[in-house]
C-alpha cells in the first residue's frame, strides 16, 4: 500500500526536557521521524520545549515550535497549523500522554486531527494496567497476579489475597515506574502504597505478585497496516526482575532461550500488539520467565517507540523510528528498503552475529542522601552500549565505555579493578541488594572463592552470565602468572577477544599502556573492525557502521578519497554531560560533510543522534578511551580529530591523543589545559587586565583550610578538571568547610582543589563565543536569574541580559575577546563572569563547546557549532559570513529540570554542583511571558491564583516583603511560618501562620499534599537546606507545586505571574523568529 | 591454562580456519554452509536436510541452553559437523538436559569453536557454498585441503536414501516420545485452535523429514502414515490416503528421478502438499527444473511474499537448491510465493489440481511460526476435494 495522500501535514510532539526515564533517545527517534516524513513530502509540524535537540533545528521540520508541552499551548498550535494528523508515538511517554489529553479534551476531534500510528483506544488498552491485564488473559497469555487499588483498605485486602510478600507496587500513569517499589513487609507495603496513590495522577496503584528474580526479556516488535509483524530485536536482562529495565544491564540478542521458548515469546508479542491494536509502528513488550518452571508472563507493553527501541535500532542497524514514521503514513514493511543492504526489504527480522551489552550510568554521587539501591523505579541518567563478537567482549567494552573508573571487568587496576577484597559481609550485601556496582562485587565474590551457584543463589543472575564473568576472571588469573614479554600471540589475542583493554592488561602484566600496545602490534594482535549489517553477513552491507573485535578479517570499507576528520562524542549521558554535547558533535559532522570532509564519529551512547548511522560518513560504536580512539584514528587515516564538542570525555583524552600523534584540530589541548590551570590562567588574566575573585589552590586539606581563612569566607571550594560542578561547594563557615573539604579532594584524587572567594549576591553571566584566531564573535550572553553560586547548568538564564547596562555588556565583550585571543581559541569558548558592585570578575573560562551552545544557536538562529567545526578545519568567520554579534529582539529564557522526585531523601537545592538533567526554553516578546513559558515547560508552571507559602533566610526578608505585597495585589493569599511570618506581619502583609514541621499541624507539607499551596518561595539559610525545609521541597516536587529557592528566582516568578494575568500568551514557530535580531 | 584441543576447517579453495575442537574426534568432509538463525542450533543439527553438510552458525554464542529431547527433529543428529564462534561451557535453561559437546560426542559428530564464523560466512557468501574438511584429529593442512577437494559433491548426490525411513510407520498421536502437543509454557494457552474432529489420512513421504512436520500434521487433524522415499505410487494407493505429503530432505533434488516419477503418478489422484525438498520434488514431477543457489537460504528471517494475497511472512528456510520459475510456469504450475531478498521461488501450486508446495518451512522448528496456517490450508483443500468442489 502506498503512502496516504489524504494527509497533508503531520504534528509531532517531542519528549520535552531530558529527565530520568526519558533521555535523548527521543531526540534520535523524533529526528528520524521528521526526516522520514519530510522526505515523503508531508508538512511536518514539530513541538518540543527542549532547545538542545537536533529535531528542533529549523531545517528538520517545516514548522518548529519551541513551546511548553501543555494542552493549552498545543491547542493553540493546532489552531494555528491545522495539521491533518498527529503522530503520538515518537515523543516518549510525554507525547503519548499529551496526545491522550488532547483526545480526551475533544481538541483533536474539534480540529479534525487524526491520530496515526496508535489510536486512543489502543493507547488506553496498552497503558491502563487493568485493561491490559484483561486483554492478555483474553488472548491466552499469562500475567502476574495482581489487583488495582485506589485506597489503603483495598490495598490491604489485595495483599491478603495474594498471600505472600514481597509484593510489587506500581502507581498508574507515572513515568519510568516512578513512585513504585517492592515491599518485603507490611510496614514497607503501607508506606509505598500510600506514596504511590499519592503520586499517581489517577491515584491508583497496582499491587502485584512479586516476580523478583525471574528472568526478564524484551521484544521489539513492528507492525504495518497489512498486519505484517516483525521482531526487530530480543533483549535479555542480565539483572533479573526487580530492577527497572532502564537500570538493568541488558544483552541482545536473548542468550538463554531455546528456539521453542523464543518463538512462543515472538508469537505472544504479535498477539499482544494485535490485541492492543497498535495499527502501525513499533512497540516494546516485556516478559518475565520463571527460571525454574519456564512460566512466562507478560509484564507490560509500550505502544510507542521507547528507550529500548533506540537501543534495538543501534544494536541491529534497523532504524525503528524512521520505519515507524513511514508505516504511520501508510507504507508497508515490504515497500520499504533496508538501508544497510539496499537490495533487501525492511520486511525481515534482523539477525546479528555479535553480542550487544548495555549498561546504565548512574550519578548517585550527586545525591549522596538518596537511596542507591536499584528497584523498579528508574534512577539511571544514561547508558553506554558496546558491541563485541562475544558477550565477554561486549561486556568488558561496555564497562570501560561507562567512564566510572573501571577499565573493564577483569581486574585492570583503577577503580573496581583492584585485587584487595572487601569484607565478606559487604560482598554479600552488595550482591543481595541490586546496586550500580554489583558486577564488581561479583568479581570480588569469585575472587573470594564463591561458586557460580552461590552467586546465583544470592543474585538470581542467570548462571550463563555468571559463568561468562567467571571465565573473564579466570583469564585474568591466568594472565597474572605471565609477563608481557613471554605472552604469545594466541593468548594475547584470546585476552583481547575476551574484551580486555590494553590498560587492563598493562595492570595485570605489570607493564604500561604504551608498552602493551607496542608489544601487541609487534606480535600481530591487531584490532579488526566488523560491520553492523542487520543480516549476519548474508548480504553485502553498504553502511559503514563498525565495532571493533579481534578476528580474521578487517571490514573497513575503502576510503572515498576525501579528507577525514574524527569527531569524538560524549559517551554515556550523565548530569553535566548530556544531549547538548551530542548536539554539538552532530552539528560538527553535518558541517564538515557539507564542507566536503569525510566524518568519522566515535561514541558509545545508544540514545544519541550522533550514533545514527546516517549522521556521519563512518560510525564507530566504541568506548571513548585512548586505546579505542587511537586505533580508529590510525586505521582510518584521519587527518584531524575534534575533541572540544563532546564535553569532558574527549577533553580528558586530548593530551594523550596528541602525545600519540593525533592532530587535535581547533583550540590546542595546551590552551584547554591552561584555562584549567590556576597559575597559567592567572597569568592570562593579568595580561588581559581582568580580575577574578581572590583564589588559591591547595594540595592538602590543611592547606585548603588555611587558604580559605586567608581569603575569607564565604568561599567556593572545588576540584579541578571536572564538569558539572562535581564536588563543588559554597562554604560560609570554617566548620562547614571541614565537613566538605574531603569530598572535593575525592572527586579528582592527585589533583589540587581550588578555593575562590565567593561573591555573594553577584550577577552571573555566561558568554559563548566563536573565534577563528583572527576574529572573535560573541554568540550570546546569558544573564543568570539566580545570583552567582548556582551552577550554570542549573541556573535559569535570560538572553539577552535583562538587568545589565550597555556599558557593562561592552566591557564583557571586550573581556571575552581578549580571553579568546590570549588562549588562541579556534572554535568555541564559554566564559562565566560575575558582576558585583559594577566590577567584572572572570569566574571560569572553557575553551570548548558549552552546554549553552544549542540554546544560543536557537536564540539567534545561527548554527554556532557548525560554524565552529568549519573554523577548526581552517575556514574563516569572514568567509562564513558571521562577523557581527547578533542579539535577539525577543526574550529567550532557559530553565533547568531536576530529578529530585526520583531520589527521595536527596537534598533539594540549587548549588554550584549541577543536579539538573535537562533544560527547556521559553520564547516570547515579553520577558514575563517567556519566563512563564519556561516554567510551564519545565513543569509545573506558574500559578495565576491561590496560596503562596513564603519562608526565606534572614538576608532575603526585606525583599520577601516586596514579593509578598506584589503577590497580595495579584490576588494570592500568603502563608508562612514563625520568622518570616512575623517579619511579613510587622511590615503590614496579611499572613496566615502555619506550624513549623514537628511543632503542630497543619504544616506547609499538609497543605501541599492537600493541593492548597500553589507557589512556594523558600530560600535556604545555610549551605544546605535544613531537614524541615527539605521536606517542604520534597513535597513540592512530589505534588508538582511550583517552587522557587532563590529570591531572584521568586521575583522573576512574580513578574511571570503578572504577565500571565495581564497579557496574552501566544505561540510562534522558531522559523518566524529568524532574523528577529539586532546587530551589535 | 590447560591448552585446549585444536581443530581445523579446510575449504576446497585452500583456506584454513583453526579453532578449538569439541564434540567427537573425527575427520569429516561435506559442504560447508551457514545458518543465520539466532536460536535453534539443536533443531538445525537434528534436521536431516543437513545430511552431508557442515553447518556454521553465524550467531556467536552457541550451546547456552543445552539440548533437550523434545526439541529433536529426528532420532539422531545427522549433520556432518558444526562450526561456532563460541561454545558455552554450561547449560542454562530450565529444560536443558545435556550439553551440546556431550551430545555431539555421543553421536560422533565433530565440532569447532572459536572460529571467526563471520569471516567464514562472508567467504561462503562471496564464493558460494564450498566443499570442506573438518577435523578434530591431528591432520596436516595439506591433507585437510586434499580431503576437502576430494569430498563428495552435493550436486548430483542422492542423500535422501541415507536418511529416509527404511520401513513405513505410523506417527503415533499419543506416543509421549513424539511430543505432539504444542510447546507452551505453563499458564500460556495462546488460544490454540482445537484439533478438527474429522481426521484425514495423510501419506507422508519421509525424504529426511523433520519431526515437527508430523507433529503439526497431527495437530491440524491428520493421521500420519510415514513412507520411505522409495515407495511407489501403487504402494501409496494401497494405503488409501486422503492426501499425500512430501517432506523436506537433503541433497540435490535433480538427482532423485525415482521420486519425481512417483509424485507424477500421484498428482492427479490426491491433494498434495510439499515442503522444501518436497516442493522441489513437486517441481520436477510437474516437469519443472531446479538449480543450485550460490550459498542458499538458511535462517529464520527470510521474507516471503505471497503473490496472491500480497502478504509477507517471515519464514524459516534451509535450502541450497531452488525451483526455476520459468520452468514451472511452462509446466503448468503457478509461482505463488517469492523470496523478497532475491526473488527466488518460494511457493507454487498447480493451476487446476489441489496441489501446492512451499520452499520454506511452515513447521518452523527452528524459526517463526508465521506460516503455520498452511497446514490449515492443506486440511481445507482435502475437505473441498471431498465435497467435490475441486
Amino acid at each position: 500500500m502506498p503512502k496516504r495522500t489524504d494527509l497533508q501535514s503531520i504534528l509531532i510532539i517531542g519528549a520535552g526536557p531530558i529527565v530520568i526515564g526519558q533521555a535523548c533517545e527521543f531526540d534520535y527517534s523524533g529526528t528520524q521521524a521528521c526526516k522520514a516524513l519530510k522526505e515523503e513530502g508531508y508538512r511536518v509540524i514539530l513541538v518540543n520545549s527542549n532547545p538542545a535537540t537536533i529535531m528542533t533545528d529549523p531545517e528538520f521540520a517545516d514548522v518548529t515550535y519551541i513551546e511548553p508541552l501543555t494542552v493549552p499551548m498545543l491547542e493553540k498550535i493546532i489552531e494555528a497549523e491545522k495539521p491533518s494528523a498527529l503522530l503520538p508515538t515518537l515523543g516518549g511517554q510525554t507525547a503519548l500522554n499529551l496526545s491522550m489529553e488532547l483526545h480526551k479534551a475533544g481538541i483533536l476531534q474539534k480540529h479534525g486531527v487524526e491520530m496515526i500510528g496508535a489510536k486512543p483506544e489502543a493507547i488506553t488498552k496498552g497503558e491502563d494496567r487493568e485493561t491490559f491485564k484483561q486483554a492478555m488473559l483474553k488472548i491466552g497469555l499469562d500475567v502476574a497476579r495482581s489487583a488495582t487499588v485506589k485506597s489503603m483498605e483495598e490495598a490491604r485486602a489485595a495483599a491478603e489475597k495474594l498471600g505472600t510478600f514481597p509484593l510489587i507496587i506500581r502507581p498508574s500513569f507515572t513515568l519510568g515506574g516512578q513512585g513504585g517499589g517492592i515491599a518485603y513487609n507490611k510496614e514497607e507495603f503501607e508506606r509505598i502504597v500510600a506514596n504511590g496513590i499519592d503520586i499517581s495522577p489517577v491515584h491508583e496503584v497496582l499491587v502485584e505478585e512479586c516476580l523478583l528474580g525471574w528472568k526478564e526479556y524484551e521484544i521489539e516488535v513492528m507492525r504495518d497496516r497489512k498486519d505484517q509483524c516483525v521482531v526487530i530485536c530480543s533483549i535479555e536482562n542480565f539483572d533479573p526482575m526487580g530492577v527497572h529495565t532502564g537500570d538493568s544491564i541488558t544483552v541482545a540478542p536473548a542468550m538463554t532461550l531455546t528456539d521453542k521458548e523464543y518463538q512462543v515469546m515472538r508469537d505472544a508479542s504479535f498477539a499482544v500488539i494485535r490485541e492492543i491494536g497498535v495499527e502501525t509502528g513499533g512497540s516494546n513488550i516485556q516478559f518475565a520467565v520463571d527460571p525454574v518452571t519456564g512460566r512466562m508472563v507478560v509484564i507490560e507493553m509500550n505502544p510507542r517507540v521507547s528507550r529500548s527501541s533506540a537501543l534495538a535500532s543501534k544494536a541491529t542497524g534497523f532504524p525503528i523510528a524512521k520505519i515507524a514514521a513511514k508505516l504511520a503514513v501508510g507504507y508497508t514493511l515490504d515497500e520499504l528498503k533496508n538501508d544497510i543492504t539496499r537490495v533487501t526489504p525492511a520486511s525481515f527480522e534482523p539477525t546479528i552475529d555479535y553480542v550487544v551489552t548495555k549498561i546504565p550510568r548512574f550519578t548517585f554521587e550527586k545525591f549522596p542522601d538518596a537511596d542507591s539501591a536499584l528497584t523498579s523505579a528508574m534512577k539511571s541518567v544514561g547508558e553506554a552500549m558496546a558491541i563485541g563478537r562475544t558477550f565477554k567482549e561486549s561486556f568488558q567494552k561496555c564497562l570501560r565505555s561507562l567512564e566510572t573508573g573501571a577499565r573493564g571487568f577483569g581486574g585492570g587496576g583503577g577503580k573496581w579493578g583492584g585485587d584487595e577484597l572487601p569484607d565478606d559481609q559487604i560482598i554479600k550485601q552488595k550482591l543481595g541488594t541490586p546496586n550500580a556496582e554489583r558486577v564488581y562485587y561479583i568479581r570480588y565474590a569469585f575472587l573470594a572463592g564463591y561458586t557460580v551457584e552461590q552467586i546465583f543463589n544470592i543474585t538470581k543472575i542467570d548462571r550463563w552470565f555468571l559463568t561468562q564473568l567467571q571465565e573473564i576472571i579466570q583469564m585474568e588469573q591466568d594472565l597474572k602468572k605471565q609477563t608481557l614479554a613471554d605472552i604469545d600471540a594466541f593468548t594475547l589475542r584470546r585476552a583481547k577477544q575476551f574484551g580486555f583493554s590494553d590498560a587492563q592488561l598493562a595492570h595485570i602484566l605489570k607493564s604500561d599502556l604504551a608498552t602493551v600496545r607496542a608489544h601487541r602490534k609487534k606480535i600481530g594482535v591487531n584490532t579488526t573492525y566488523r560491520l553492523v549489517d542487520t543480516c549476519a553477513a548474508e548480504f553485502e552491507a553498504f553502511t559503514p557502521y563498525y565495532y571493533s573485535s579481534y578476528g580474521d578479517e578487517n571490514e573497513i570499507l575503502p576510503p572515498k578519497g576525501k579528507r577525514k576528520i574524527m569527531i569524538l562524542g560524549g559517551g554515556p549521558n550523565r548530569i553535566g554531560q548530556g544531549i547538548e554535547f551530542d548536539y554539538c558533535c552532530v552539528h560538527a559532522s553535518f558541517a564538515l560533510r557539507e564542507a566536503g570532509f569525510e566524518t568519522v564519529m566515535v561514541n558509545s551512547n545508544p540514545e544519541t543522534v550522533s550514533t545514527d548511522y546516517d549522521t556521519s560518513d563512518r560510525l564507530y560504536f566504541e568506548p571513548l578511551t585512548l586505546e579505542d580512539v587511537l586505533e580508529i584514528y590510525q586505521q582510518e587515516g584521519c587527518e584531524g580529530a575534534i575533541v572540544q564538542f563532546g564535553g569532558q570525555t574527549p577533553l580528558n583524552l586530548a593530551t594523550a591523543l596528541k602525545a600519540n600523534g593525533v592532530n587535535i584540530i581547533g583550540t590546542s589541548p595546551e590552551s584547554i589545559e591552561a584555562a584549567e590551570d590556576r597559575k597559567l590562567f592567572s597569568a592570562i588574566l593579568n595580561k588581559t587586565g581582568l580580575k577574578s575573585p581572590a583564589h588559591r589552590t591547595a594540595l592538602t586539606e590543611a592547606d585548603a583550610l588555611a587558604a580559605a581563612n586567608e581569603i575569607g569566607f564565604p568561599v567556593l571550594l572545588r576540584p579541578s578538571f571536572v564538569l558539572g560542578g562535581r564536588g563543588m561547594f559554597i562554604v560560609y563557615t570554617e566548620e562547614e568547610f571541614k565537613n566538605v573539604v574531603r569530598q572535593a579532594f575525592d572527586v579528582m584524587p592527585d589533583k589540587p582543589v581550588l578555593i575562590d572567594k565567593f561573591l555573594e549576591d553577584a550577577i552571573e553571566l555566561d558568554v559563548d563565543c566563536i573565534s577563528d584566531g583572527d576574529t572573535t564573535v560573541i554568540g550570546g550572553m546569558l544573564e543568570h536569574i539566580e545570583f552567582a553560586g548556582v551552577h550554570s547548568g542549573d541556573a535559569s538564564m535570560v538572553m539577552p541580559p535583562h538587568t545589565l547596562g550597555k556599558a557593562m555588556l561592552q566591557t564583557v565583550r571586550e573581556a571575552t575577546k581578549a580571553l579568546a585571543r590570549e588562549l588562541n581559541v579556534i572554535g568555541l569558548m564559554n566564559v562565566q563572569f560575575a558582576i558585583k558592585d559594577n566590577q567584572l570578575y572572570v569566574l571560569e573560562v572553557n575553551p570548548r563547546a558549552s552546554r549553552t551552545v544549542p540554546f544560543v544557536a536557537k536564540a539567534i538562529g545561527i548554527p554556532l557549532a557548525k560554524l565552529a567545526a568549519k573554523v577548526m578545519t581552517g575556514a574563516k568567520l569572514k568567509d562564513l559570513g558571521f562577523t557581527r554579534e547578533q542579539t535577539p529582539k525577543h526574550w529567550c529564557v532557559k530553565e533547568a529540570v531536576f530529578p529530585f522526585v526520583r531520589f527521595p531523601g536527596a537534598t533539594i537545592t540549587l548549588s554550584p554542583e549541577m543536579r539538573s538533567t535537562g533544560e527547556v526554553m521559553g520564547l516570547d516578546e515579553d520577558l514575563g511571558i517567556a519566563f512563564a513559558k519556561a516554567q510551564a515547560a519545565a513543569k509545573p508552571g506558574l500559578p495565576t491564583s491561590g496560596n503562596v507559602f513564603l519562608s526565606v533566610k534572614d538576608s532575603d526578608k526585606t525583599r520577601a516583603v516586596e514579593l509578598a505585597r506584589q503577590l497580595e495585589t495579584l490576588g494570592f493569599a500568603i502563608y508562612s511560618t514563625s520568622g518570616t511570618a512575623q517579619h511579613l506581619a510587622d511590615n503590614g502583609v496579611k499572613v496566615n501562620r502555619l506550624a513549623k514541621i514537628n511543632e503542630g499541624r497543619p504544616t506547609a507539607v499538609d497543605m501541599i499534599k492537600n493541593g492548597q499551596i500553589q507557589l512556594i518561595i523558600n530560600t535556604p539559610g545555610g549551605m544546605i537546606p535544613r531537614k524541615d525545609e527539605n521536606k517542604i521541597r520534597s513535597a513540592a516536587y512530589a505534588h508538582s507545586v511550583c517552587i522557587m529557592t532563590t529570591i531572584t528566582g521568586a521575583q522573576a516568578a512574580v513578574n511571570g505571574i503578572k504577565a500571565l494575568l495581564n497579557k496574552k500568551v501566544g505561540v510562534r514557530p522558531i522559523q518566524k523568529y529568524v532574523g528577529n535580531v539586532q546587530l551589535v | 591454562m590447560s591448552s585446549p584441543k585444536q581443530g581445523i576447517l579446510a575449504l576446497e579453495d585452500g583456506s584454513i580456519f583453526r579453532g578449538i575442537a569439541f564434540g567427537a574426534d573425527a575427520t569429516i568432509t561435506g559442504e560447508c554452509v551457514f545458518n543465520t538463525s539466532m536460536t535453534g542450533y539443536q533443531e538445525i543439527i537434528t534436521d536431516p536436510s543437513y545430511f552431508g553438510q557442515i553447518v556454521t552458525m553465524t550467531a556467536p554464542q552457541i550451546g547456552n541452553y543445552g539440548i533437550t529431547a523434545e526439541d529433536d527433529e529426528s532420532r539422531l543428529p545427522v549433520c556432518a559437523g558444526l562450526v561456532v564462534r563460541e561454545l558455552s561451557p554450561i547449560v542454562s535453561n530450565w529444560r536443558g538436559q545435556i550439553g551440546l559437546h556431550d551430545y555431539l560426542l555421543k553421536y560422533g559428530i565433530p565440532g569447532l569453536s572459536e572460529i571467526d564464523t563471520r569471516a567464514l560466512t562472508k567467504k561462503l557468501r562471496v564464493e558460494g557454498a564450498m566443499k570442506c574438511c573438518l577435523s578434530t584429529l591431528p591432520i596436516s593442512d595439506e591433507e585437510a585441503v586434499r580431503l576437502a577437494k576430494t569430498g563428495r559433491d552435493i550436486k548430483g548426490a542422492d542423500y535422501v536414501k541415507e536418511v529416509s525411513a527404511k520401513e513405513p510407520y505410523i506417527w503415533h498421536p499419543d506416543d509421549p516420545k513424539n511430543y505432539n502437543a504444542p510447546f507452551l509454557p505453563v499458564g500460556t494457552t495462546m488460544n490454540a485452535p482445537g484439533i478438527p474432529a474429522k481426521r484425514f489420512r495423510v501419506a507422508a513421504f519421509d525424504f529426511g523429514a523433520k519431526h515437527t512436520i508430523f507433529r503439526k500434521l497431527i495437530r491440524h487433524g491428520f493421521d500420519v502414515q510415514v513412507f520411505p522415499s522409495t515407495y511407489t505410487a501403487e504402494q501409496i494407493n494401497e494405503y488409501k490416503p486422503d492426501a499425500v505429503f512430501l517432506s523436506n530432505g537433503p541433497g540435490d533434488p535433480a538427482a532423485l528421478p525415482y521420486i519425481h516419477k512417483t509424485v507424477s503418478a500421484l498428482l492427479p489422484n490426491y491433494p498434495i502438499f510439499g515442503i522444501c525438498l518436497g516442493h522441489q520434488m513437486l517441481t520436477h514431477a510437474l516437469g519443472g527444473t531446479t538449480y543450485k543457489l550460490k550459498f542458499g537460504h538458511r535462517g529464520g528471517n527470510q521474507p516471503v511474499k505471497n503473490l496472491e494475497t500480497g502478504k509477507v511472512s517471515i519464514t524459516a528456510q534451509n535450502h541450497g537448491f531452488a525451483t526455476d520459475a520459468r520452468s514451472i510456469e511452462k509446466a503448468g504450475g503457478k509461482v505463488t510465493e517469492i523470496n523478497l531478498n532475491d526473488g527466488t521461488v518460494e511457493g507454487l501450486r498447480h493451476t487446476s489440481l489441489p496441489v501446492f508446495s512451499v520452499q520454506y518451512h511452515p513447521e518452523a522448528a527452528p524459526g517463526p511460526n508465521d506460516a503455520d496456517p498452511l497446514f490449515v490450508d492443506f486440511y481445507k483443500m482435502i475437505e473441498a476435494r471431498k465435497a467435490g468442489k475441486i
